[in-house]
């Protein structure tokens, strides 16, 4: 996969609007900077053989000590710094009882190397070591996390860093990598246990009587849409599926009252390399007082957008330019989605200074358009009311109520099925594990995320984003790959298709450097970041030619999301949803592309 | 409103314009985001012919690329029509013969079939095949009433995948200082047939002093539509007696742990089983109403009131005993579940 940046147009755009700083960062900042800017420092690894253990690790945070998976030692593991064009080997040594794997989130590398252990190799057995060797085709900030069971709920991930071999187009003085994270004292398999006797679980932010007589912004729902959702057996506060009630949310490796803090000094530009690395949570990123500028997404640069907040799914990154003047202090505020609790840092010219940490907003609820009605609505319900501008907004399709448009769909809604199987197209199965299917889905990539639509400031959407280089390959796809994203809440069953991966499921396949489209329809009321291995794919937003190149991609709930792939890659490739426990439950499918090297075409 | 329109008319938007003339009009930015939203809407059908529009030149702002999409979404209700941004997707069709070829499974060729294969299966098994087990301890109680106070059990407990699972049931009832007046153990095959409900077959096992008995079961649990926890079973006893149970429950939250439970119970016989001292047709009904405190999900004290009778016949036979045929009950319980 080539990795053709046009630099040189990016430079001339200007786009970061930093003039005169385009050249000055041959060196990266971090080697410039040491890890001065980092406190406590980050421990890295680089170079051409790097070593790593996986190993049991006790982890402390709140002032309570679990038991932790980690990777030499330190959670989140170690930052593996890498440079375009090199080729690393990377020895991992495997210390547990039980198998493990390393898979490198986001690095275009042979099958064999994508460390999926049953379709890349075996995985790693106990106390062997596996050695992965590849060249590095790409830069920007990427991940690394086991594939194995589900440790990486336990700590087993970190940040991957790969500085470009050509000058950087994005210019800055200082960075910090923002690796966010959600860490629990339970074990993971109590996490299943619990979802699978009762999905809302982990849920306490529920509907209630005497919550319906407060006022609030999360309690304006009128009777007949609450008795509309209870018909459905559908909980509109169903948000995520395990919450602040178990997690600590982590901003590397720290929970809100260790609040990590990243240096600056007034008037710097600082580059954020923000990783969400979270088992199961979606994160809403905010800086109040503090723009961000987004240079990059998924590893991949975009032309620079800057905005006051943005969604971020699990495993996708965000690159970001912050220019704080003043000498005071920044906090970074990682909200769940649910807005059950927060991941807190703080950015600041010295260590000590903080700055105020907002409440948690009220938590938001889901709307038509989440139950898969979006194209059925009778208002302004276009993906795009949610501008730069505050207060420009219909709330029509608003997180918290739109009394009015909901209200009339609902009405009109009375009479049909929530789960009328004569929409399901013949390759899916609509059986126990799908509780619902969309009626009339539409494309998401212009809403900003589940409760949003209605925060007085801008918030990124999908469609705010532009390739910085020019897509690869512009070929118009041939076909269409349709898959649906699947679930039962009250079951916790999660599928593509409406069948688990251990039912035995074919696998979805492409021919060698064939252009398909692959569109994502989400049945289900739950935001699911799906994530492709071993490809960049094209989502599909209206910037024909610049769409941004992406490894995951959030779909909203009953919405889609459409990317566009050249299957360029031959082997075997796990596709799943990134949120651990949905993959965990079924949410998964082997992606082949044919012929393999060697093999006659 | 007039300029909007002018932007939808020149970049192909006028059938589905037509259809949504109606809509109100989000405000459109009169400024060089007008281009790009109107190539987010090529991809309407009716555009089908329409090139893919380049990417406009480098914005001049930080704001610019990134277009609010002023149209309205959702072109229509049918099932792909309201798919906007830009190229229609081409048809759904089938991968190539060339993406069939090849080999199963591509890393077999490194690392060998063999030690593939048996990871292969793990990696299967650990993405979708879950089986997981828990119990509920859904009342055990105290029962005050006049004169004779007595307890009650309601009990369940299962282990298994989604679709199919062993679950055990348990229900009983004393009175303090007596030995158990009448305890039943349920052992069946739970098997889920839709999203919410599940069959439920097996037997049960009557436990009360002299009159043992064996029944097949056939029933129905799961969820009916508002959240109603609902389930009833079809009894049929090893001397041939019929009977039946149908029981059904709500959860009103009040507050996240303060919870509020009505919940109903109605047995029906289909015929008169003297020995049990149970009439043809509808024998006994209880409503109860519960109020439990959830200090975490698991463990939930409660206080409620019951009210249980019998009917026909069933009233009959104990008003001949000298009880009556119902009455009330204060309870004092706890409800769990690990």
């Amino acid at each position: 996969m080539t990795q053709a940046m046009e630099r040189r147009s990016f430079l001339q755009a200007g786009a970061l609007g930093l003039a005169g700083l385009g050249m000055t960062s041959l060196m990266p900042a971090w080697a410039r900077t040491g890890s001065a800017g980092i406190v406590p420092a980050m421990p890295t690894v680089s170079g051409d053989d790097i070593h790593l253990t996986i190993a049991h690790t006790a982890f402390t945070v709140g002032g309570r000590t679990g038991h932790a998976v980690t990777v030499n030692g330190v959670l989140p593991a170690p930052l593996i710094r890498l440079r375009e064009g090199q080729t690393v080997r990377l020895h991992v040594d495997n210390r547990l009882d039980e198998d493990s794997s390393i898979h490198w989130h986001g690095l275009i590398v042979p099958f064999q190397m994508d460390g999926v252990p049953g379709l890349s190799f075996p995985g790693i057995k106990p106390r062997t070591t596996f050695v992965y060797e590849f060249p590095v085709r790409q830069s920007g900030t990427y991940w690394y996390h086991s594939h194995s069971g589900l440790q990486e709920q336990q700590g087993h991930y970190g940040p991957l860093v790969i500085d470009p071999a050509e000058p950087d187009p994005v210019a800055y003085d200082r960075e910090h990598v923002i690796v966010l994270s959600d860490w629990t004292f339970l074990h993971p398999h109590r996490l299943i246990a619990k979802l699978k006797t009762e999905g809302g679980y982990f849920n306490r932010q529920k509907q209630t009587l005497l919550g319906a007589r407060k006022s609030g912004a999360e309690e304006t729902m009128s009777a007949a849409d609450r008795a509309m959702w209870g018909r459905m057996r559908m909980d509109p506060t169903d948000i995520a599926d395990v919450t602040a009630a178990t997690y600590t949310y982590l901003v590397n490796g720290h929970g809100p009252a260790e609040n990590w803090t990243g240096l600056f000094r007034p008037g710097e530009r600082v580059r954020l390399r923000i990783i969400n690395a979270a088992a199961m949570t979606i994160f809403n990123l905010r800086i109040p007082g503090l723009p961000m500028t987004v240079v990059s997404a998924d590893g991949q640069n975009v032309r620079p957008v800057t905005v006051d907040e943005f969604q971020i799914g699990n495993a996708e990154t965000y690159d970001v330019i912050v220019q704080p003047t003043e000498d005071k202090a920044f906090t970074l505020v990682a909200e769940s989605i649910d807005r059950s609790g927060m991941g807190r840092a703080t950015l600041a010219p010295r260590l000590g200074m903080t700055a105020p940490v907002p409440p948690l907003r009220p938590r938001p609820t889901l709307t038509m358009r989440d139950m898969g009605m979006g194209g059925m609505d009778h208002g302004a319900m276009a993906g795009g009311t949610h501008g730069a501008m505050a207060g420009m907004d219909h709330g029509a399709m608003a997180g918290d109520g739109a009394p009015e448009a909901d209200h009339g769909s609902a009405h009109s809604m009375s009479g049909r099925s929530m789960r009328d199987t004569s929409k399901v197209p013949d390759g899916m199965k609509a059986g126990v594990g799908v509780d619902a299917i969309a009626m009339a889905p539409v494309d998401r990539t212009g809403d900003p995320g589940i409760g949003l639509d209605d925060v007085g400031h801008k918030v990124l959407t999908y469609r705010d984003l532009m390739a910085l280089a020019p897509n690869p390959d512009q070929r118009p796809p041939l076909r269409t790959v349709e898959v649906h994203l699947t679930g039962n809440m009250e079951r916790f069953m999660w599928s593509f298709d409406g069948e688990k991966f251990s039912e035995g499921v074919e696998p979805i396949r492409f021919e060698r450097n064939e252009r398909a489209r692959v569109v994502l329809i989400n049945d289900t009321m739950m935001t699911h970041p799906i994530h492709l291995h071993g490809h960049f794919f094209e989502l599909v937003n209206g910037h024909t030619g610049s769409y941004p190149r992406k490894h995951t991609v959030n779909v909203l709930p009953g919405g889609k999301a459409s990317f566009d792939l050249t299957a360029d890659a031959p082997g075997d490739w796990a596709f799943h949803c990134h949120l651990l426990l949905h993959m965990h439950a079924g949410m998964f499918r082997v992606v082949t592309v044919r012929p393999l090297d060697g093999e006659a075409a | 409103m007039k300029h909007l329109l002018g932007i939808l008319l020149l970049t192909g938007m006028s059938p589905a314009l037509a259809q949504h003339d109606h809509h109100p009009a989000p405000p459109a930015p009169a400024d060089s985001h007008a281009r790009h939203e109107g190539s987010e809407e090529s991809g309407h059908p009716a555009d089908h012919a329409l090139p893919a529009e380049p990417p406009a030149s480098p914005p001049a702002d930080p704001h610019a690329g990134h277009d609010r999409s002023i149209a309205p979404d959702g072109a229509g209700s049918a099932a792909h029509a309201g798919h906007e941004p830009t190229v229609a997707d081409p048809p759904v069709s089938p991968p190539s013969p060339a993406a069939l070829g090849g080999p199963s499974h591509a890393a077999d060729g490194i690392f060998g079939a063999k030690e593939m294969a048996e990871a292969r299966r793990i990696v299967r098994k650990e993405h979708g095949d879950i089986r997981v087990g828990a119990i509920l301890i859904d009342r055990l109680e105290a029962i005050i009433r006049d004169g004779k106070d007595g307890y009650a059990w309601h009990a369940q407990g299962w282990y298994g995948g989604d679709i199919d699972r062993l679950w055990i049931k348990s229900q009983g009832e004393g009175r303090f200082g007596d030995a158990v007046e009448e305890a039943e153990v349920q052992a069946l095959w739970s098997h889920a047939l839709d999203p919410w409900w599940n069959l439920q077959a097996g037997i049960r096992q009557d436990i009360r002093a002299g009159t043992d008995r064996t029944y097949a079961v056939l029933g129905v649990q799961g969820l009916a539509p508002y959240w109603f926890e609902a389930g009833g079973a079809l009894f049929l006893s090893d001397k041939g007696d019929v009977t039946a149970r149908f029981e059904v429950d709500y959860d009103q939250r009040l507050t996240q742990k303060l919870i509020l439970q009505p919940a109903m119970e109605v047995n029906l016989a289909a015929q008169e089983i003297p020995e049990l001292g149970i009439g043809a047709g509808l024998s006994t009904a209880e409503v109860g109403l519960r109020l439990r405190y959830a200090f975490v999900p698991e463990v939930a004290p409660y206080v409620g009131v019951q009210y249980e009778r019998a009917f026909g016949d069933t009233a009959d036979v104990r008003r001949a005993r000298g009880e009556a045929a119902g009455g009330w009950g204060l309870l004092i319980g706890i409800r769990a579940w690990f």
